[in-house]
């Protein structure tokens, strides 16, 4: 049995990672980050050339014809470089819904451009603060147009197309629209991980094309989260371990009354259990890659607790990173507030923890219902 | 990722399978959860696993993973894996042999003269003579290089004089791998000396004792002028703790390949359906919710670790100090299930019978045995040591007994 990456693809993932080293060292992050730039457009283009877009897009629509565990490896390192491009909401959101959802027309049409890199992607699936939940849709769908509002939408300025659920005449359903053409307002919102924008988006009779079945939109959005979760949970664990990296870095540099800080031994127990969070997480993270590489029927509870665990284990390291570097963890300088900042927003983007740990346990009685 | 087996452990599982079937009686499934630290065993019990130990021996199937030339099948570490999953699938006795197996006699065949390997491992391996460690002792547990216990040369003798703790099975052992101070005027580590003692020696004492859960699996052993041959040292005077050292390597091992049982989940979930929040199943409250959902991530994520390690047997890699992990995090886990599934229970949970208490007092049993296993076998602190120094590479702890005799080490607040 092997509940490991093969050495194919532990070796791509080494060759994303060396990508990545190069040209995405924490500075772009930072640079993004610091300037109204929604991302890296070099980076970006890297990206696509590497032909990571299509990772999991069958070579007959412009993808590379791999696979979800091939993604996951490369998913990690995008979350290990903090790299500042578009790529969850144009792989792990957009290209998924259109990929699973999609006529062979409309993954003519989008899937190629999106596995190229000529166009950007995201999904638009809240309307307001809070946890709501699916079904608090109140954009409409009428006579082929869409009208509402959007909040917040991941890369909503830097994005061409937009997978945005609305009340139609069947219920809620999903539907493509452009965000270049008509009927289309884009707001850049100031966000807490600049890194990685958010947009209010106002659709005024924008027109709109179904994406999947008619009044589906429920399940739909479900699946496009849980599709999402576990592969943001790579992102997020690669996030937790380089920050971990760097703090068991500098805690071995930096002295104190005479010794490492890292020797002391309040440190060492804070290290080791933040270590054991992250290895749950790599674990739960792994069954993820498994369920969804299988389209296993337990997805929808793998996803639960690689999103769920890979949040708390960032989560938390992004908090342990600003004090354990001390004084210095607090300053804009250090590059601590940028896995602090990610780490928080990679936990909400997708729905808050609380709210997936609700639907863990709806999935586990129904399932022990069947 | 591939759960299934290779084709070689394919068929080694069928082989496994077809004697144990042959055999022993298969089990009803169920979810297993216990924690089943040092409960006392019957001499009924007792003569079972004796008896099933030699019918595996007989057929070729005790201690797989020792050298063909110790009885064993040179087996590797992920066919001993599928050993004990087919294994627990059937109704056997408990495993009174673990510390024999597991841990004394990987020291004898390291350590061991070829006579005293002849003279002590094929007993291990039938069965007919179990063996218990003596290491621990009140003043020794997790600074275990601090032990008291003294052996002064006599002859070719070596006579003992001390206490041992926590030594389980000692009421029925017929050896134990015992450490001894033979130089209190070395430094701490270096006045060490290992033996192997007859437990039928005169001088001996073994007396239960009591754990906060009623169970008295555990020992205390007093040492009144017990004389020890010469010839049942193992390795020089003085490296006792070098061969404490590969005992306490291999304990580490056979505790870590846990990942065993789910820490109670299931038996929470069920618990939440039956007890009551205002008149409804607490599994309907939403704070009660969020609080097996974490617990639910965290027993899984357990499995899954575990399965990784598994998983790195199988492709013969050898896993290191990760298994801390599984002991940490666990036995962490499984006490904070049983403390909130005695809330659960509201105002019954302050009871421990078998009518009236929810589950007929499973939790509350649980919630009495989980403390020994944070403490057992190295302890919540130790482990956290552990994975920092040892994985995390981060520098070992400042001492304050380096360098100095053990005879002036402080064992006390100043008089």
């Amino acid at each position: 049995m092997n509940f490991d990456f093969s050495e194919d693809q532990k070796l791509l993932q080494h060759t994303a990672k060396e990508f990545l080293t190069e040209h995405s060292p924490l500075s772009v992050c930072r640079s993004v980050l610091e300037s109204d730039e929604p991302y890296s457009q070099s980076l970006w283009k890297g990206a696509a050339q590497l032909g990571w877009l299509g990772t999991a897009i069958p070579e007959s629509y412009g993808g590379a014809g791999f696979g979800h565990l091939e993604l996951a490896v490369i998913a990690e390192e995008v979350g290990r470089a903090l790299a500042p491009i578009p790529f969850s909401s144009s792989v792990y959101c957009a290209s998924e819904a259109i990929a699973r959802l999609g006529t062979d027309e409309q993954k003519q049409r989008e899937l190629v451009r999106l596995a190229s890199g000529d166009a950007i992607g995201t999904v638009a699936l809240t309307e307001k603060p809070g946890q709501n939940g699916p079904r608090a849709v109140e954009a409409r769908f009428e006579g082929g147009r869409i009208t509402g509002t959007k909040l917040p939408v991941p890369d909503g300025t830097a994005a061409d197309l937009a997978v945005v659920p609305a009340q139609g005449a069947a219920g809620v359903s999903l539907y493509l629209v452009s965000l270049a053409g008509d009927g289309v307002t884009r707001e850049s919102i100031r966000s807490l991980d600049p890194a990685r924008p958010m947009a209010r988006v106002t659709f005024d009779g924008a027109p709109a094309e179904l994406l999947g079945p008619d009044g589906g939109g429920i399940d739909a959005i479900e699946s496009i989260l849980d599709r999402a979760a576990v592969l943001m949970a790579f992102e997020q664990l690669g996030g937790a371990t380089r920050a971990f990296e760097m703090t068991r870095e500098f805690t071995m540099q930096r002295y104190a009354f005479g010794r490492p800080v890292a020797s002391f031994q309040a440190i060492k127990h804070r290290l080791a259990d933040l270590w054991c969070e992250i290895e749950l997480a790599r674990s739960n993270c792994y069954w993820g890659a498994w369920a969804l590489s299988n389209e296993a029927p337990e997805l929808g509870e793998a996803a639960c607790l690689a999103r769920i665990q890979a949040s708390r284990a960032f989560d938390l390291t992004g908090v342990e990173m600003v004090q354990l570097y001390g004084g210095v963890g607090y300053t804009w300088e250090y590059d601590c507030h940028l896995f602090y900042r990610r780490a928080k927003a990679s936990a909400v983007v997708l729905g808050s923890p609380a709210s997936w740990r609700e639907k863990l346990i709806t999935r586990l009685e129904a399932k022990n219902a069947a | 990722m591939d759960f299934n087996d290779t084709p070689e452990e394919a068929a080694f599982r069928s082989e496994v399978r077809a004697w144990l079937e042959a055999n022993a009686e298969r089990k009803e499934p169920n979810d297993v959860a216990g924690v089943d630290l040092g409960e006392r065993v019957d001499a009924e019990t007792l003569a079972a696993a004796k008896a099933w130990q030699k019918k595996k021996a007989d057929a070729g199937w005790a201690c797989i993973t020792w050298p063909k030339e110790f009885g064993g099948r040179g087996a590797t570490a992920i066919q001993s894996v599928i050993f004990g999953q087919e294994e627990s699938k059937f109704r056997t006795p408990p495993n009174i042999f673990g510390i024999g197996h597991g841990m004394c006699a990987p020291t004898v065949m390291a350590h061991g003269t070829p006579e005293q390997q002849q003279r002590w491992i094929p007993k291990l391996l039938t069965g007919e003579e179990i063996w218990c460690q003596l290491f621990s002792e009140p003043s020794a547990g997790s600074d275990l290089a601090g032990l008291r216990t003294s052996a002064v040369k006599d002859g070719d003798e070596w006579v003992v004089n001390g206490q041992k703790i926590w030594t389980t099975g000692a009421q029925f052992s017929d050896w134990g791998i015992l450490v001894v101070r033979t130089d209190p005027n070395a430094a701490k580590h270096a006045g060490l000396s290992y033996f192997v003692v007859d437990m039928h020696s005169p001088g001996i004492e073994v007396k239960p004792i009591i754990q906060i859960n009623g169970g008295t699996g555990f020992n205390e052993v007093f040492f009144d002028n017990v004389r020890i041959p010469d010839a049942n040292r193992l390795s020089e005077v003085g490296n006792g703790w070098a061969v404490a050292i590969t005992t306490l390597m291999n304990e580490r091992a056979s505790i870590g390949s846990g990942g065993g049982g789910r820490a109670g989940i299931s038996d929470l979930l069920h618990l939440a359906r039956e007890t009551e929040i205002d008149g409804r199943p607490a599994i309907e409250d939403p704070a009660v919710r969020q609080k097996l959902a974490d617990f639910y991530v965290r027993s899984r994520a357990l499995q899954h670790t575990g399965t990784r390690t598994v998983s790195a047997l199988s492709q013969g890699k050898t896993p290191g100090p990760e298994a801390s992990l599984g002991k940490l995090v666990g036995g962490v886990l499984i006490q904070d299930i049983a403390a909130y599934a005695i809330e659960l229970q509201g105002t019954a949970g302050a009871l421990d019978d078998n009518e009236y208490t929810p589950d007929e007092g499973a939790w509350q049993e649980r919630y009495l045995g989980i403390p020994g296993l944070r403490i057992a076998g190295g302890t919540d602190e130790v482990l956290r040591n552990i994975i920092a120094e040892r994985v995390l590479g981060l520098p070992p702890e400042a001492r304050a007994d380096k360098g100095i005799a053990f005879k002036d080490i402080p064992t006390g607040p100043p008089s």
